[in-house]
């Protein structure tokens, strides 16, 4: 009797030495996703101080805030005085990403809707499928519909001398951004609790009252994070708007116009530059004015969505 | 020939007659032949184990069980007269006439005020002016008792009040358009006992001006708070009477047993 209750207590002791070793392991684990997690943290700040290193001796030097911001006259390569305006190249991204946000908005907003509150079953999976796959084109493949197919169409169309302008641009782009937000604007939707619908519809409101009464106003943070994030994501695009722009510097006063966008140029033109060039430094400086503007959308996108979240 | 005139003229007092009705969620039998008639301006409550069928009858009653593309009905259902499932019939007229309240409190996430005008809103044509809202929202609230608690606060969120006052304003935000009948689905089981007891007064005080139709698990309550009582089992009616003769003498078996607690 003893001695088998013994034996137990040595088994016990045993197991206790196995705990051990798994909680060795689990703090293991714990500091990996732990490192895992902030990884991503110490590159974004990596990537900041990389491109402010980079840019620094611009904005300490030659750097003129009010010519940068203000002097649409981009002539980094000019012989007798090199001028860095990047207003034409701000007002050329913002031209493009507003006709973007005004065609991917409706669009996205629609196939949001449709999906959510209206397709079942074969229809709903379909479509979402369709949305994700449409997400997933490459930007230059976009960027080059809109060099091969769009140019020669609005020109034939318009009858305008170029087809790479705003509209092309804004058009690609508005297309690219609208998988994502139709993406995020339906997990919104989705969020808004059925019985919500249901007490509206049982008291007699039709399909479309109980959206635009009920659920577009309990989702209205998730879809405003829709669009900011889909502008951010009209900011950031580089090769489509690079193709599709015409690449032409200037204040657009038509949706005819060409213009050039703020990530195009350094795409362009930073691999045609000295190093550490007062040329190279001020498109470091324009990264890091992309960055800054990219980060508020996005920071902005995230509250306002968390918001959704927790309420 | 005789029979049926009387019959018509027995429908006529009725809020709600049924023949027939069975209802299937694709290939399951929820309701068999339910033959029911619920007499005007009086609570009748609605009891059985759960699963009997109680909330797919009420469900059925303002048509909002429509919403699930899997349901089949069959048989009829006068509620004041009108067959509801006529084709010349609106289901949105169906559901202003009989207005429902859940089993969870299911305020819309807008303001106190927006709740109370929303279903007069969808079915006014034209525009109200802002004295007549004002008024209509008054009369709502002062019905259910919950004008003074909130009068200060009516363009708060509604999501913000305790469960009792979500519940009560779910029941007045019914009242503006007018319904005949009102459907409750065990509108007291998500409230404390001051809470029920709060909205059983109500539900005294509703008598008469509407029909109410209340399910309840609370044995209790069916018995205070209701003048019939309709027992189910397994999707048929056993046996519907006055209450205060059903809880004293049951006519069948299975009503008995279940009053005594013999049944989940
Ligand atoms: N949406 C649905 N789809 C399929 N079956 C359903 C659905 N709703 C209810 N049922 C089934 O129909 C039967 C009756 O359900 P119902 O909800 O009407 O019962 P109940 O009497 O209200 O029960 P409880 O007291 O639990 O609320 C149950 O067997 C249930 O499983
Ligand atoms: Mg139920």
């Amino acid at each position: 009797m003893t001695t088998k209750r013994n034996a137990e207590s040595v088994a016990a002791a045993a197991d206790f030495d196995k705990l051990n070793r798994d909680w060795y392991i689990d703090k293991a684990v714990q500091v990996l996703v732990f490192l895992g997690g902030i990884s991503a943290i110490i590159f974004i700040i990596g990537i900041f101080v990389f491109i402010t290193k980079e840019g620094m001796g611009f904005i300490l030097g030659d750097f003129s805030f009010t010519e940068f911001f203000f002097s649409q006259n981009w002539r980094p390569t000019s012989e007798n005085k090199a001028t860095y305006g990047i207003l034409a190249l701000i007002a050329g991204t913002a031209s493009v990403t507003g006709l973007a946000m005004l065609i991917a908005i409706p669009f996205s907003l629609g196939t949001a809707i449709f999906i959510a509150e209206f397709a079942t079953g074969r229809t709903r999976e379909f479509l979402k499928i369709t949305v994700e796959l449409l997400a997933a084109i490459p930007s230059v493949v976009w960027g080059f519909i809109g060099l091969a197919l769009m140019n020669p169409l609005i020109i034939d169309i318009f009858d305008v001398p170029v087809g790479l302008n705003v509209l092309n641009a804004g058009i690609i782009l508005g297309l690219m951004a609208a998988p994502i937000m139709t993406s995020i604007a339906e997990d919104a939707l989705k969020a808004v609790p059925d019985r919500y619908r249901e007490a509206a519809e049982a008291m007699g409101a039709t399909r479309w009252q109980v959206i635009y009464k009920v659920v577009l106003p309990a989702a209205k943070n998730g879809l405003l994070g829709a669009v900011l994030l889909g502008v951010g994501r009209g900011f950031g695009e580089t090769m489509a708007v690079l193709m599709a722009t015409g690449h032409a510097i200037n204040i657009p006063g038509s949706v005819f116009d060409s213009v050039r966008a703020l990530t195009a140029t350094i795409a362009a033109e930073l691999g045609e530059t000295a190093v550490g060039s007062p040329h190279y430094q001020a498109l470091f400086t324009i990264g890091i004015s992309l960055f800054v503007i990219t980060f508020i959308i996005n920071l902005i996108a995230d509250l306002v969505i968390r918001d959704v979240r927790k309420g | 020939m005789l029979a049926t005139k009387q019959q018509q003229a027995d429908n006529k007092m009725m809020a709600i007659s049924t023949t027939d009705l069975s209802l299937w969620y694709g290939t399951f039998q929820a309701l068999f032949d339910i033959k029911l008639d619920i007499k005007q301006g009086i609570i009748t409550s609605m009891i059985g184990p759960s699963g009997c069928g109680k909330s797919t009858f009420l469900r059925t009653m303002n048509r909002i069980n429509e919403r699930l593309d899997y349901v089949r009905i069959s048989g009829k259902v006068d509620v004041m007269g009108q067959n509801i499932f006529a084709p010349e019939v609106e289901i949105l007229q169906v559901r202003k006439q009989v207005g429902m309240v859940f089993q969870r409190p299911n305020p819309l996430p807008i303001s106190i005020r927006d709740n109370i005008l929303f279903g007069h809103n969808i079915h006014s044509a034209g525009k109200t002016g802002k004295s007549e809202e004002g008024e209509i929202v008054e009369s709502a609230l002062q019905q259910v008792l919950l004008w003074d608690k909130v009068k200060d606060r009516l363009d708060h969120k509604a999501t913000a009040l305790s469960l009792e006052e979500q519940q009560k304003l779910c029941i007045a935000r019914l009242l503006p358009v007018k319904p005949s009948v009102l459907l409750m689905d065990e509108p007291c089981s998500a409230l404390d006992p001051k809470g029920t007891e709060a909205v059983e007064e109500l539900l005294w005080d509703l008598r008469g001006k509407y029909t109410i139709l209340i399910v309840t698990h609370n044995m209790a309550q069916a018995r205070r708070a209701s003048e019939e009582c309709i027992f189910m089992l397994m999707g048929k009616v056993i046996e519907h009477r006055e209450t205060g003769e059903m809880f004293l003498t049951p006519q069948h078996q299975e009503t008995a047993d279940y009053i005594e607690g013999r049944y989940g």
